[in-house]
């Protein structure tokens, strides 16, 4: 087991298009790294860079404290699990187990008992003489994990190794890979797209944009503390509503006003994101998870202190527990760069209401208690004490630490 | 038993030709006439039915139509299965003709042909067959065959491989292929031609021709009759063969190499392999299929080889092989018996290997 180092690393393909652009990442050992991002930004450069498949153009990459730039694949002591299985067609799952082993020229006896262990772990002992074409996509997954298991690496490597799965294998893929996790606590390098992933897996997760990193943090920061609008936007689903919006302070505190609302900012907040006092009279970007939302019906008293919202509800999605309710607010869409590429790249389930007008289509999240229906005007409650507050021109988040040191 | 279509050959040539085509005509007319008169709904009347009282005359009398209702009705209970067979018969008479005649009675003439002596008179038993395994110059022809066939297709595939593998993802990569591929495109009587001349032979002493003898003499050596000596210049000839037909494996297999998932190779990098494990290990494990299909292509390729045997020495100086010497036998010498003992045998040798194909095959479709 060792920490992966990233440092200064870039990776330049020819014809200049730069993937990943002064990366610096450090893996601590035994860390659950989830690489995040959307397609084209990066992160399976990264990893293959980490790997070896990939030449790095620039900057450092180390494992222990071995600096790898120059080794080749097999001496960097890694395994890879691929997207598709990369499973070999002509051997059995035994001989796809043991190959990596035999290659090192390791004792009979050592591999058995290696390929035994691992196919226990993974259930696959009544497998071990078939072949891969002779498994269902699942079993090919976990053959995949065992043999990155038996190498007994430094690090795993993992290539999106859920996404080629259904959605209900790969949930049960995702327990299963982080009691793997704990069980034998090899630092683990994981490569998704799918932001739930991320979140459920990572220990700590590093988002990426365009060969950029955004951030990276603990899974509940960066849905709590998202540093600029394109992580907050990427992050959580339904992803976040976003408005330009205008800090003012009158009587009674300070207040944000958008589209003929006006929520009362707590001093709290100040308090929390020092700067965001100096915005006050200026325009601001604001932004709202949908689970900051309730219905003052079925809140029932709980919201004390929180604004109501009347809105009308104008499609609702039921997903048993919760109630996605989608409506309009008299504001146009924003329009940052960050917003749009978060949005692009999210998996949203928006259904595409025609805007009429300059208005935005917004997502609350409320308790299936609601029973609200579409053209229903209900009223909403906002929790005002997690309100986040971006910068229009730069689109970072106001009060955020690192961006206080910028 | 007359089997010798002979009425047609004694007709002048384009009384052949015009022959051949009212035969084709006749055969699509038949099956027009049938297809055309097929009723739309075949419950109602079966097909067969219909086409047995097209076949009695336009004008059924009353008499045949007792005589054929209970048929039709008979067909027309039967299961659906079972009532397509007619129509089954009626779609595929046209295909079974045309093969019938060009490759059924042939073959069961040439079988018969080569248990009779030379002229087609007499039988003459096994003779012919025992003439190709004992007596000498037959005995080379066969040698010379399985020369051949060892050969040819171990190096085509070894020479396609190689270079498949050399090439692949470099930058030279498409006209490389298409260098080692143009061979394909010259016919195998051209070719011969082209590498007679690559082995042609001048006097010490005189400018050399041929291009090998030239790097011979350049070389300081003495020029050879290449294609004078066996057994050697059996090789020779193969060489030929490898050069037109190491282009096609080189394409097939290259193919399949691209064929193989990149992340396979480098699941294999990261698992530790190094090329030559690769390799054997790896790349040709997976592309083994296409691997197969050079070998079986190639040789049955061989086995029926003629033009080059025939262009460059004619199957002189101990270089014929079966397929040529068939031709010599049956259309030179008037040995017909000994010609066709030779084509069964070549067809004897053939089908194993298209067995075996055809069993791939239904393996890879499963």
């Amino acid at each position: 087991m060792a920490s992966i180092v990233l440092s200064n690393v870039d990776k330049i393909y020819a014809g200049g298009v730069k993937a990943v652009n002064g990366l610096n990442l450090e893996i601590r050992d035994g860390e659950f790294m989830v690489l995040v991002g959307p397609s084209g930004c990066g992160k399976s450069t990264a990893l293959r860079m980490i790997a070896g498949l990939e030449d790095i153009s620039g900057g450092e990459i180390a494992i222990g404290d071995k600096v790898v730039n120059h080794l080749p694949p097999k001496d960097r002591d890694i395994a890879m699990v691929f997207q598709n299985y990369a499973l070999y067609p002509h051997m059995t799952v035994e001989e796809n187990l043991a190959f990596g082993l035999k290659l090192r020229k390791m004792p009979k006896s050592e591999i058995s008992k290696r390929v035994g262990e691992a196919a226990k772990m993974l259930g696959l002992e009544q497998y071990l003489k078939r072949k891969p074409a002779a498994l269902s996509g699942g079993q090919r997954q976990r053959v995949a994990m065992g043999r990155a298991i038996v190498r007994e690496p430094q690090a795993f490597l993992m290539d999106e190794p859920l996404s080629n799965l259904d959605a209900k294998l790969r949930v049960s893929m995702r327990a299963s890979l982080n009691t793997m996790h704990e069980r034998l606590g090899v630092t683990t390098v994981y490569v998704t797209h799918d932001q739930v992933e991320a979140m459920t897996l990572g220990d700590r997760v590093c988002v990426l944009r365009d060969g950029l990193l955004q951030q990276v943090d603990t899974p509940q920061n960066l849905f709590d503390k998202p540093v600029n609008l394109f992580v907050a936007g990427f992050m959580g689903s339904p992803s976040m509503n976003f408005v330009n919006a205008e800090l003012v302070r009158g009587e009674g505190g300070a207040a944000v006003a958008f589209a003929g609302y006006r929520l009362p900012v707590p001093d709290a907040t100040f308090a929390e994101k020092p700067g965001l006092d100096q915005y006050i009279g200026k325009k601001i970007i604001l932004g709202i998870r949908p689970s900051d939302f309730e219905d003052s019906v079925a809140a029932n008293g709980h919201a004390g202190g929180w604004v109501r919202l009347p809105v009308r509800a104008e499609v609702t999605e039921e997903l048993g527990s919760e109630i996605n309710v989608l409506f309009l607010i008299d504001a146009p869409p924003v329009q940052h760069q960050d917003t749009v590429a978060a949005a692009d790249a999210g998996d949203d389930e928006d259904a595409t209401l025609p805007l009429v007008g300059d208005k935005s289509l917004w997502t609350a999240r409320v308790n299936s208690r609601s029973h609200v229906r579409p053209g229903q005007n209900i009223e909403l409650v906002v929790d005002t004490h997690n309100l986040h507050f971006f910068d229009p021109a730069s689109g970072l988040s106001i009060g955020h630490a690192a961006n206080a040191r910028v | 038993m007359n089997l010798d279509f002979d009425f047609a050959a004694e007709q002048p040539k384009l009384v052949q030709l015009l022959l051949g085509v009212v035969a084709f005509c006749a055969v699509v007319a038949l099956l027009l006439l049938l297809l055309g008169g097929a009723p739309a709904q075949p419950r109602s009347r079966p097909l067969a039915a219909t086409l047995l009282l097209r076949l009695l005359g336009p004008a059924p009398t009353r008499a045949r139509v007792r005589l054929l209702l209970p048929l039709s009705r008979l067909l027309g209970r039967v299961p659906v299965r079972q009532r397509a067979w007619p129509q089954a018969a009626v779609l595929l008479a046209p295909a079974l003709v045309l093969l019938g005649i060009g490759l059924v009675v042939p073959a069961v003439r040439t079988t018969v042909l080569s248990f009779m002596n030379g002229d087609g008179t007499a039988w003459v038993g096994l003779d012919n067959y025992a003439w190709m395994f004992t007596q000498p110059e037959a005995v080379t022809v066969l040698r010379n065959t399985l020369i051949w066939v060892l050969l040819v297709p171990v190096l085509v595939t070894a020479v396609g491989l190689l270079y498949a593998v050399v090439v692949d993802r470099t930058r030279f990569e498409s006209i490389a292929k298409s260098l080692v591929f143009l061979p394909m495109a010259i016919s195998f009587v051209g070719a011969g031609i082209i590498w007679k001349f690559v082995y042609a032979y001048r006097p010490e002493g005189s400018d050399q021709i041929g291009l090998l003898n030239q790097l011979v003499v350049a070389f300081g050596g003495t020029p050879q009759q290449w294609l004078l000596e066996p057994p050697l210049n059996t090789l020779f000839l193969i060489v030929v063969m490898v050069w037109i037909q190491a282009g096609f494996a080189t394409v097939v297999l290259s193919a399949a190499i691209k064929g193989i998932p990149a992340e396979i190779i480098e699941a294999a990098r990261l698992d530790g392999a190094s090329p030559l494990q690769m390799f054997f290990r790896v790349t040709l494990p997976s592309i083994r299929s296409a691997v197969v299909v050079v070998l079986v292509t190639q040789s049955i390729g061989t086995l029926k080889l003629f033009d080059i045997v025939r262009t460059m020495t004619g199957g002189q100086f101990d270089t014929s092989v079966i397929a040529n010497e068939m031709y010599n036998q049956a259309f030179r010498y008037g040995e017909t018996g000994k010609g066709a003992a030779l084509a069964v045998f070549l067809f004897v040798l053939v089908t194993p290997i298209i067995v075996y194909q055809i069993r791939q095959r239904r393996e890879a479709a499963r």
